[in-house]
């Protein structure tokens, strides 16, 4: 990457479009604190990343940021609502089971709760993959791809699905997506080209 | 805490969605191979100690020539010991004219306390086993005594002053030991019996017999308080010294099965290192994704760790019933072979189970669960990125401590462990040159073979480095499994020549000089092939190196013995083909009448007597002051005729003696030897027919239970094999479902998959074979004391055998990902 100066503000909706190996992905792992930069600073939520060890910014993670990603990530061993309720657990709240259940109804799988995730379909495991971004109500919510390993139909659901969410949540929204209709509904689009801002 | 909680959690939910079953069945059939072994080493070496226990009659036998304190049977009556006297004394026994200079043994309630003793209906016959000693007024004389007084069932023969009714036909004995002294025919009596006889007398020549058995650690106790409380002249045997023999089949047995309870424990290493893998593997994903969420990296840590813990004890419990059972099994189909019955099982192997799953766990799976806690967050980003390269002392660093770890504790004997560490080492590092070598050329040879091959010697190249731990974990497999074969089949040769089926099976002493030829020509015209045939004179040794023994000290019982007890000496022109000049040199005719003597090896280490020392002896009033010509070593178990001290001829020939040989009976020439007994009543008739029978009884067991844990072994050796192929099934699913995808016949592959295992097989056949000839070379020169010979046939059965098992298992092991349809493999991504 090069030359990228970006600031997102709270709230905002920000989708992040491009070509493949634009450095879309790059981006979106700096910003979450997933890769470090060789040079420069990332800033999120207040606390600068590159000053953080792994594990703190593991914990800073834990408490402000959600993901949704292109191939759902849900832990096969796991079921729908322990998928959902692992976050919370790993942040150390005690009413994980409730939020978990509740945040399961929100994204309408109730009735899926005790599904393995080999056992539902894409849109459900992403919609599960939702439940658990949103289950602890993140500051930042870092989605890429989300809708990228769906059918039109069932992508244009879960879109629909996460911007409903977010709306809800007040949460801020950092998008990489090629869904054109995706993008549209984000307050910012931000195109990459060969590792810049374009 | 938060980690536990988490760990025994998702360890359910893991459980339940059968993500950990791969590393739990792989822990469990390891602990279940160890501890079948550990259940079966430790039963069927307490049964082989028994056995060997019967020699004595007990497990603890405590002798003197004079009668001993009641103290030593109040204090094993105080550690609950079974106890039991034995009274033994020589004298002639009458039946009307007729006479014979027996063994009388007097026994008590309980004798003997191991084996059994068989009696019968009539002389030379097999006879029946009973738990009961003569009763009261009532004998049993031993077939060649019956024989030589022409008494039957129900005569009234006469011991000492008293009269005594024959009630059974004694056919042997547990202790019919291999002493002259015991070489007399034998009458079993009551000891309440004995006052009557009033044989014993002031000076008369009793040996007295305390006998002792129970369990092991008690009797291991009660012989510590027995030496520290025994007089000088009271001698003490344990099972240990009861015959060089089955000693030295005990201390073999006990070595080789030591070694393949080793060979289980490294199996399982293998097959642990390799499941664990796999979790790996599999767990990537997870662990990079909890770090996403949040997890720190101790977090993510502590949770496989605590998991791998739980799957620990969980395989330990199951391994250990699954071992247990498994050995019981064996165990049922060796009945018919084990005349004793097998000690119950201890649970000291189930303890041993989980210690070494916990320690095979923290040397062979941590280091893979360090690594999967070092991947990076982004792998939910990008698949492509793994952990990083793990440091070269924490990938080998713990494994190689664990297995020098639980060597040592198998092996407890520094030689030992040095040598099968340093072949181990050697031999991993040739291997994975080797195998570093095939992948190479696995690589350039992919253009010249067909597609299927092609596929499969691809497979191997591309993963060149799970290749090499494969063709690592292959070969050592095999490896360990050849050598046993190769020893096994040295020692069980080893075992069969040196007691062929013409073993003499009777000795004569006592032969008068002037029966000499009549006896030996009435032995051959009764179809008996005789040995060599060699004078026996008395002599005690009085003075080494013009020192009186009487005034020196000795290390050792074996010392004193030779020192101070009567001795068995002869005269020889020739040393016999059994006897192997180790210093010194045979005399020739120009030295007969020299005062010269050869012998024995184990005289020499005793007394510390070197050629050119000088010895004196007494024979019959008579000092011969002689000196050390040659040291022999000899080969006791030929059952010829030989002596610790033979003298040069010409020295001893007018000294009183009598003559001594030994010759192979038939059983049905044997039936002349009441004629014989009669014909010659002065020579005493030794059957040795018994003592051979529980000598290769036990040997045969000693085989017997090698083989079975050689069986064990192979079984734990097979689930290596599956183990290391089902790490690697995820990967065929994926390649199968792309192979098929593009046209790929179901066929085609399977040949491939056959390509590749057969290739794998080979090699790691190949290597092994080289490599267990090594080690067998050094196993049974070093520490067995075999001659080698290299074993072609098992080497070929190595190389064939491990191309044909690694390539079975492979079949079988990825039949399941070949019938999978390949769109659910593409679907699952």
């Amino acid at each position: 990457m090069h030359d990228v100066t970006l600031d997102i503000a709270a709230g905002e909706s920000v989708a992040i479009v491009g070509p493949s190996g634009a450095g879309k992905s790059t981006l979106l792992a700096l910003l979450a604190g997933l890769d470090l930069p060789s040079t420069g600073r990332v800033v999120l939520d207040g606390q600068d990343l590159t000053l953080l060890d792994e594990d703190g910014r593991a914990r800073l993670r834990a408490h402000r940021v959600g993901f949704v990603f292109q191939s759902f990530h849900l832990i096969p061993a796991l079921t729908a609502l322990e998928n959902v309720m692992l976050p919370l657990e790993l942040a150390g709240s005690a009413r994980a089971r409730p939020a978990a259940l509740e945040t399961l109804e929100r994204v309408g799988l109730r009735s899926r709760t005790g599904h393995y995730p080999r056992q539902l379909s894409g849109g459900e495991q992403q919609r599960v993959a939702l439940a658990r971004a949103f289950v602890t109500r993140p500051a930042v919510l870092f989605a890429d791809e989300p809708t990228g390993n769906l059918d039109t139909v069932t992508g244009g659901r879960v879109g629909e699905l996460l911007f409903e969410l977010n709306t809800s949540t007040h949460t801020t929204l950092v998008l990489v997506t090629h869904d054109l209709d995706l993008s549209s509904r984000c307050t910012r689009i931000i195109r990459m080209e060969a590792g810049r801002l374009a | 805490m938060r980690a536990i909680a988490l760990a025994c959690r998702s360890l359910r939910r893991e459980w339940r969605s059968g993500e950990l079953g791969v590393l739990l069945l792989a822990i469990t059939i390891a602990v279940a191979a160890l501890t079948g072994v550990g259940f079966l080493v430790s039963r069927i070496s307490n049964a082989v100690a028994l056995q060997a226990s019967q020699v004595l009659a007990a497990d603890l036998r405590l002798g003197s020539p004079q009668p001993l304190s009641g103290e030593y049977a109040a204090e094993a009556a105080r550690r609950r010991l079974a106890t039991a006297r034995n009274t033994a004394l020589l004298s002639v026994v009458f039946n009307g004219e007729r006479s014979q200079l027996t063994n009388l043994r007097a026994v008590t309630a309980g004798y003997p306390l191991r084996g059994q003793v068989f009696i019968a209906n009539e002389p030379f016959v097999p006879g029946h086993p009973t738990h009961e000693i003569p009763p009261r007024g009532e004998v049993w004389p031993d077939s060649r005594l019956l024989a030589a007084i022409g008494a039957q069932l129900g005569s009234e023969i006469s011991i000492g002053a008293a009269t005594l009714r024959v009630g059974n036909v004694l056919i042997s004995r547990p202790d019919q030991g291999g002493t002259f002294a015991e070489l007399a025919p034998t009458l079993l009596m009551n000891e309440a019996d004995l006052p009557a006889t009033q044989l014993i007398q002031p000076g008369s020549r009793v040996s007295y017999r305390l006998l002792f058995a129970g369990e092991r650690a008690k009797i291991d106790a009660f012989k510590l308080w027995l030496v520290a409380h025994k007089q000088p002249r009271e001698r003490l045997h344990d099972v240990t010294d009861a015959s060089p023999q089955i000693r030295n089949a005990v201390e073999r047995a006990g070595r080789f099965l030591s070694l393949a309870s080793l060979v289980s424990v490294l199996l399982c290493a293998i097959a642990v290192a390799m499941s664990a893998r796999q979790y790996v593997r599999r767990h990537l994903d997870s662990v990079a994704l909890l770090k996403t969420l949040g997890a720190s990296r101790a977090f993510t840590l502590s949770v496989s760790a605590v998991q791998l813990l739980a799957v620990a004890v969980c395989g330990s419990v199951v391994g250990c019933a699954v071992g247990f059972l498994a050995q019981e099994w064996l165990l049922s189909t060796l009945h018919g072979l084990l005349v004793v019955d097998l000690p119950p099982a201890s649970l000291e192997p189930a303890a041993v189970g989980l210690m070494t799953a916990v320690t095979v766990l923290g040397g062979f799976a941590m280091p893979p669960l360090i690594q999967l806690s070092r991947v990076p967050a982004l792998r939910v980003l990008r698949r492509d990125i793994g952990p990083p390269p793990p440091l070269i002392w924490l990938a080998f660093g713990p494994a190689v401590a664990a297995i020098a770890f639980l060597v040592f504790w198998v092996v407890r004997e520094l030689r030992l462990f040095i040598w099968f560490t340093a072949g181990l080492a050697a031999f991993v590092l040739v291997v994975s040159a080797a195998g570093a070598l095939l992948v190479l050329l696995a690589g350039r040879l992919r253009g010249r073979v067909g597609v299927a091959w092609r596929f499969g010697v691809a497979n191997l190249s591309r993963r060149r480095a799970e290749s090499v731990v494969q063709i690592v974990a292959f070969a050592t497999g095999i490896m360990v499994l050849l050598v046993l074969s190769i020893v096994r089949n040295h020692l069980d040769r080893d075992w069969r020549h040196s007691l062929p089926a013409d073993l003499p099976n009777y000795f004569f002493i006592n032969i008068p000089p002037g029966e000499r030829e009549p006896f030996i020509h009435f032995l051959q015209a009764h179809g008996a092939r005789t040995a060599r045939v060699l004078p026996m004179v008395r002599g005690r040794l009085t003075a080494i190196r013009g020192r009186p023994v009487d005034s020196m000290k000795f290390d050792g019982e074996e010392a004193e013995n030779f020192a101070t007890r009567e001795q068995n000496l002869t005269w020889a022109a020739e040393p016999g083909a059994d006897n192997r000049l180790i210093a010194g040199k045979w005399w020739t005719p120009a030295d007969y009448g020299k005062p010269l003597v050869s012998l024995a090896s184990e005289f020499q280490d005793s007394l510390h007597v070197r050629v050119g020392d000088q010895l004196t002896f007494d024979v019959g009033g008579e000092r011969f002051q002689v000196q050390v010509a040659s040291i022999r070593k000899v080969k006791w178990d030929s059952f010829q005729p030989n002596f610790f001290v033979v003298f040069a001829p010409g020295v001893l020939e007018k000294t009183a003696g009598t003559y001594i040989t030994s010759a192979r009976l038939s059983a049905q020439d044997a039936r002349s030897l009441a004629q014989l007994a009669r014909r010659f009543p002065s020579v005493s008739i030794f059957d040795i027919d018994g003592l051979l029978m529980q000598v290769r009884s036990i040997l045969d067991k000693a085989v017997k239970a090698v083989q079975s844990v050689f069986l064990f072994t192979l079984c734990a050796g097979l689930t290596v094999l599956l183990a290391a192929v089902q790490a690697s099934r995820d990967e065929r699913r994926y390649e199968n479902a792309m192979l098929r995808t593009f046209g790929a016949r179901r066929a085609t592959i399977l040949q491939g998959v056959l390509a590749e295992f057969v290739t794998l097989g080979l090699l790691a056949g190949l290597l092994a074979a080289v490599g267990a000839s090594i080690a067998a070379y050094f196993i049974d020169t070093r520490i067995l004391q075999l001659p080698y010979a290299f074993d072609a046939p098992a080497c070929v059965l190595g190389i064939v055998g491990g191309a044909l098992l690694v390539a079975a298992t492979g079949w079988l092991a990825t039949r399941s990902v070949l019938r999978q349809p390949p769109l659910w493999t593409l679907r699952a991504g």
